[in-house]
């Protein structure tokens, strides 16, 4: 079983920060916009070198989905960054007519999704934000797991020309992807090979998959975990291979178990590879104020109900 | 350089001849807005046959070129037309309007790559922050064309408008002339009944906007309005004009009313609106 370690841990809207900076640095044509959360989303350092390509556009998150769509059609490559609440439900229709109708090479940066933007409550979590993207025909949806794959995923996706959905978050998590990675849109990450049972993870939920794995071994079971990094397109045939092999899954998301990471993985079963499938995520329910590690806990998004699933799966096969 | 450049007596019988169109195009497939449509065609035709600098070979970017964006996208059958009418694509093509695997949509969209149109838009309230965002990306580009973008008085009723109408001001995007198609009507009256809008002149003077007023019904008041608002330009402030225009203009039965905003005319109609719409050379798809 392959080892991970890590000698810090950072948030992943740290990585879309300096990824953006470095972008900006390697093209001329990156425009950073925000919605009046320049700190929170780490855009600081961008807006004070490349202050004539930083927007400030005040608190008015649907002017900023359009002004990002109209900076397109003059060859710019908009990254449109407020918290995840706010760059998605709030602006869904403005999203869906003049970004991905009119299919625009905008990003859209979602900071603090999840239940681990912790004390600000359920007006801020959003836990349906991959399900509303993920729906939108022609946007491509990611949600890497540690600060190295959030920049790497930030440069990536300057160079792919359509609409993208990158949710980060706000809390530290530890930073054990290679800083050298080069992210590959739509390209599971292979992060243990096993032979009972597939774990497919997402976003802050990658990291405790790798500890329940190991947790898992020392009961005797070998878990296959793969980073989705990607949930839209969806990497179907790394899906089916290692399902193929374990006939049995565990899917785990910082979000509504209702259309998320896990019900995409179960179409690809329902329709391909019909097998027993266990949720980890928030049962279609509101989140509420805590620290991030309280609201993972009792929303049951932790390692233990990692195992747990693990070995209900396997008990179903 | 404007393609046609027509002079006033011309752009007068190309907008008799849009109107044609607007009516036969909702006639067609009995539905469509005709009423927004025929009281903008006079607006229309004055930027695409004499205002706006262009190529009608479309480019995405349109580097170089003035931009029109249309926020209140379901008077498409005017633009359609006079895009058509302007060399965009074939006008034998406005047959297919909102008909199934055309690219004359009912709203306008980019979806089918109907040349001459760079965002989708239908859903209300978008279309200034789309036409702001083109307008800073000029200026990035240092390309010192302008674009123009065309509202209704109705779709003010939306927030994203003042969003954007706050923005400009405060980025002094001052490379763009919004016009509002104030017809005072709307789908379930007139603006007054559903929802006032109160003294406009002020409220955008009040956003820090350089405010006109125009007549969007007559071309000897019109144009020497457009050239005042492209004066206007590059001061600092964005630019607006509030357009009076008479919905269903040109067709005596359809104007007055909010009732043809989205109504089609029957057969018998048709034919007293073709009359009505008379031209020296007729042309019709």
């Amino acid at each position: 079983m392959k080892e991970y370690t890590y000698t810090e841990k950072k948030d992943t809207r740290s990585g879309f920060g300096d990824g953006l900076l470095e972008l900006g640095r390697q093209n001329p044509n990156v425009v950073g916009l925000c919605a009046d959360l320049t700190g929170s989303l780490k855009m600081n350092a961008f807006q004070k070198e490349f202050p004539e390509r930083f927007f400030q556009v005040g608190i008015a998150e649907a002017n900023m989905i359009g002004l990002a769509a109209g900076m397109t059609i003059g060859g710019k490559i908009p990254f449109a960054a407020t918290f995840a609440n706010f760059a998605t439900g709030r602006v869904y229709d403005q999203i869906r007519q003049s970004v991905a109708y009119s299919g625009k090479n905008v990003k859209i940066c979602a900071s603090h999704a999840g239940l681990t933007l912790g004390e600000d409550g359920a007006t801020h979590q959003i836990l349906e934000d991959i399900g509303m993207m993920k729906m939108l025909p022609g946007m491509t949806v990611i949600n890497p797991c540690d600060y190295n794959q959030t920049k790497a995923a930030t440069i990536a996706i300057a160079d792919y020309d359509g609409p993208v959905y990158l949710r980060f978050g706000r809390p530290v998590v530890p930073i054990f992807t290679p800083a050298d990675q080069k992210f590959e849109i739509g390209k599971a990450v292979m992060l243990n090979e096993g032979t009972d049972v597939s774990i497919f993870a997402t976003g802050h939920l990658v990291w405790k998959a790798i500890l329940a794995g190991k947790t898992l071994a020392e009961k005797g079971i070998s878990a296959e975990i793969i980073n989705i990094h990607t949930i839209k397109p969806l990497d179907v045939e790394a899906v089916l291979a290692s399902v193929a092999k374990t006939r049995c899954v565990v899917t785990a998301e910082e979000h509504n178990r209702l259309g998320g990471l896990g019900d995409s993985i179960a179409q690809v079963l329902a329709t391909a590879h019909p097998a027993p499938q266990e949720y980890v995520a928030v049962d279609d329910t509101f989140g509420e104020s805590g620290t991030p590690e309280e609201l993972m806990e009792k929303y049951g998004l932790t390692e233990g109900n990692i195992v747990a699933a693990a070995e209900r799966a396997i008990s179903r096969k | 350089m404007n393609p046609h450049n027509l002079s006033i007596e011309e752009l007068k019988q190309k907008a008799a001849q849009v109107r044609r169109d607007i009516v036969r195009m909702v006639h067609a497939v009995n539905s469509g807005h005709p009423g927004g449509s025929l009281g903008c065609t006079d607006y229309f035709v004055s930027l695409y046959f004499k205002v706006m600098n262009y190529s009608t070979d479309f480019t995405m970017e349109g580097k170089g070129e003035d931009l029109f964006f249309l926020s209140n996208g379901h008077i498409s059958p005017v633009w359609y037309s006079v895009l058509a009418r302007a060399g965009f694509f074939d006008v034998k093509e406005l047959a297919t309007f909102r008909k199934l695997n055309s690219r004359l949509q009912g709203h306008p969209t980019t979806h089918e790559g109907l040349p001459g149109i760079r965002i989708a838009s239908g859903s209300l309230g978008q279309g200034l922050s789309a036409a702001l965002g083109a307008a800073q990306a000029k200026k990035l580009n240092n390309d010192d064309s302008l674009v123009y973008v065309l509202m209704g008085d109705g779709e003010l009723e939306e927030g994203q408008i003042w969003e954007a109408a706050m923005y400009a001001a405060h980025h002094k995007v001052d490379n763009i002339i919004a016009t509002v198609d104030k017809n005072g009507q709307q789908i379930d009256g007139s603006t007054d009944e559903v929802m006032s809008l109160g003294d406009l002149r002020a409220k955008f003077e009040a956003f820090g906007w350089h405010v006109l007023e125009a007549d969007g019904n007559n071309f000897e008041l019109l144009l020497p309005a457009l050239d005042d608002a492209k004066a206007a330009t590059g001061k600092g402030k964005p630019v607006l004009i509030l357009m009076n225009t008479e919905m269903g203009f040109g067709v005596d039965f359809m104007m007055g009313s909010h009732k043809w905003h989205g109504v089609a005319p029957n057969d018998e109609q048709l034919e007293i609106a073709l009359q009505q719409l008379a031209v020296e050379q007729a042309s019709d798809y």
